[in-house]
């Protein structure tokens, strides 16, 4: 007597790819139920960079740490967020060099579930990590003209931002060979991307090069319409271009991280 | 679509190659797998029995050759191959951050099942493999029994008909290793096919019905167990002799009858090759008349460990074979 195999079927669907890869996304979530410790860097890190950001640099760039308040919230917060999404190659890459890789990879389910399964549980990090810069922030002093509303909204740009952007993460995740490369390279990306902009400094203080860079340099299009969703509560055009430079790298980043990690994990 | 039909040969390969940098560790590699029983694949390591496993579990492609799994390709109907599977690998392929329970919960998820019936499944699994004790405590405290233990069940969640093992028993203990063959003899009972990889000589001996031996890459003979002891010929005949002194004498006696060489070793045991089984009588009555007392008498066709050497010219890597001849 041979076991009966029901229903099977000759291709995964896009129904069922959605399914599997929340299925993924619930082991993401019960691995940090699991290891807390994981979360121990979107938690300190919004407390202690906005700290010391503002402390550091208050003084000298708006005379006061509470006049400083309002420009640095938004730009701590799209580094700290930004920082999160380091993350989500380093853990890629762990999984994917660990036995439980060739599980999913000998399981009937779609070859991208794994992947966005861990990207869509890493949204959590970014919820925690803007909750509390926003929370540090209002401890400090800082009281958004927009109020709740502007906060609310301020909040779903930056994760959707990262979001998109851990998608780059997730590239170098499946292409480089071990964790520490993983981090070693989004290390490299990340320091410009959030320091050569006006997350923190002034854009016309910097030298020629360097101002060009922070001028089309998505991140300062996000932190200036994170400013204006906080004072004006208004969608300003650096709104839509910080979407837009999102989306785009959303899309180059996944179509390729998609096809490395398929071909890797066929 | 839920009527596909499955061959009756659970896995045909040919001529299966794969190169890791100038390094064949596939090569050219024919195998014929009936659905039904326990078929191993004997090797000693890097002989290419994992490779050979990836390739047909569909984790590796071959980079030349062909392997089909109950009739699909395992390349082109990749998603199907997957269906009629289960694989456990050489290192537990199991989640260790999670525990017992939420692994098979999130496989059976994966599989189709739905929360309730995921639930049901994990329990039965875990109570079926004795696991449900340690069901919520984290995988870091497992001893290497219960992994494998888990990494099975999480293989047989959605009953697989073809099942691969790659070497199941490696590192176990005595006891272990010997719940684990039970359960493997089970499954087979149950219907399904398993397919293992061992460099176990004697466990290959134990559980399968046939063997293919694997060196570098390539299968160097197969067939049930006693076809390939056969290949090697000759059965011995072991005597113990109760008192060490008339152990000299008692061997020449045995040489006179067989007019070859036989060997003593220390333990008062002669053990002699044996053409045919009617000198046994010979033997037994000439010990007798010259007052030469047996505490024990065997017969021992060769083993298979006598088999590989014969077979590749060379010994398996992690015990030294005595073939006295």
């Amino acid at each position: 007597m041979r076991p009966t195999v029901q229903q099977i079927t000759k291709s995964t669907t896009i129904a069922l790819t959605v399914r599997q890869s929340l299925i993924m996304a619930h082991r993401g979530l019960l691995r940090v139920r699991r290891t807390p410790e994981q979360l121990i860097d979107v938690t300190l890190q919004p407390i202690l960079f906005t700290l010391m950001f503002a402390y550091l640099f208050g003084g000298a760039i708006a005379g006061n740490v509470q006049a400083y308040l309002p420009l640095i919230i938004p730009g701590i917060l799209a580094q700290t967020v930004l920082t999160g999404s380091v993350a989500i190659g380093v853990n890629l890459r762990e999984d994917m060099n660990k036995g439980v890789f060739d599980r999913f990879r000998s399981l009937p389910i779609s070859r991208i579930a794994p992947l966005a399964g861990a990207l869509i549980a890493d949204a959590i990090r970014y919820v925690i990590i803007t909750v509390l810069t926003f929370s540090m922030g209002y401890i400090m002093g800082m009281r958004p003209h927009a109020g709740f509303m502007g906060v609310l909204e301020a909040s779903m740009l930056i994760i959707f931002f990262a979001w998109c952007v851990s998608w780059m993460f997730a590239f170098f995740g499946v292409i480089a060979k071990t964790p520490t490369g993983v981090q070693g390279i989004s290390m490299m990306i990340l320091f410009p991307l959030t320091f050569v902009s006006n997350a923190f400094v002034p854009v016309n203080t910097l030298p020629k090069a360097l101002k060009w860079f922070a001028n089309v340099n998505p991140v300062s299009h996000l932190v200036n319409a994170i400013r204006t969703l906080l004072e004006q509560g208004k969608t300003s055009s650096d709104f839509w271009l910080s979407l837009v430079g999102a989306v785009v790298i959303m899309a180059i980043f996944s179509v390729a991280t998609v096809r490395i990690y398929t071909r890797k994990a066929a | 679509m839920n009527s596909l039909k499955l061959s009756a040969t659970a896995v045909q390969a040919q001529d299966l190659v794969k190169i890791f940098g100038d390094n064949y560790a596939v090569n050219g590699l024919d195998l014929v797998i009936p659905s039904g029983g326990i078929y191993g694949v004997l090797g000693p390591n890097g002989a290419g029995k994992t490779t050979t496993i990836q390739m047909l579990a569909t984790l590796l492609k071959p980079d030349r050759g062909s392997a089909k799994v109950f009739g699909f390709d395992v390349v082109k109907d990749s998603h199907i191959v997957r269906q009629l599977i289960g694989v456990t690998g050489q290192y537990a392929s199991v989640d260790e951050k999670l525990s017992a329970t939420e692994n098979l919960f999130i496989f059976s998820r994966l599989l189709g099942l739905s929360s309730r019936d995921a639930r049901r499944k994990t329990s039965e699994l875990l109570e079926e493999f004795g696991l449900t004790e340690a069901a919520k405590r984290p995988l870091a405290q497992y001893s290497g029994g219960m992994r494998r233990r888990l990494d099975l069940a999480a293989s047989l969640i959605n009953q697989p008909p073809l099942i691969f093992l790659d070497e199941p028993t490696t590192g176990l203990d005595p006891r272990t290793r010997n719940q684990m063959w039970n359960t493997i003899r089970r499954l087979v009972s149950e219907g399904s096919t398993v397919v293992l990889t061992t460099q176990y000589l004697d466990e290959a001996d134990q559980l399968a019905d046939r063997i293919a031996v694997i060196d570098r890459g390539k299968v160097i003979a197969e067939g049930t167990p006693a076809e390939l002891k056969a290949k090697v010929g000759t059965a011995s005949l072991e005597l113990v002799v109760a008192n060490p002194e008339s152990l000299p004498y008692a061997a020449y006696i045995i040489e006179q009858i067989l007019l070859t060489e036989v060997h003593v070793n220390v333990a008062n045991i002669i053990t002699a090759p044996l053409a045919n089984a009617e000198v046994i009588t010979d033997i037994l009555l000439a010990l007798r008349s010259d007052g030469i007392e047996l505490a024990g008498v065997s017969v021992k066709s060769p083993s298979l460990d006598e088999v590989f050497l014969t077979l590749t010219g060379h010994q398996t890597e992690q015990e030294t074979i005595t073939v006295e001849n």
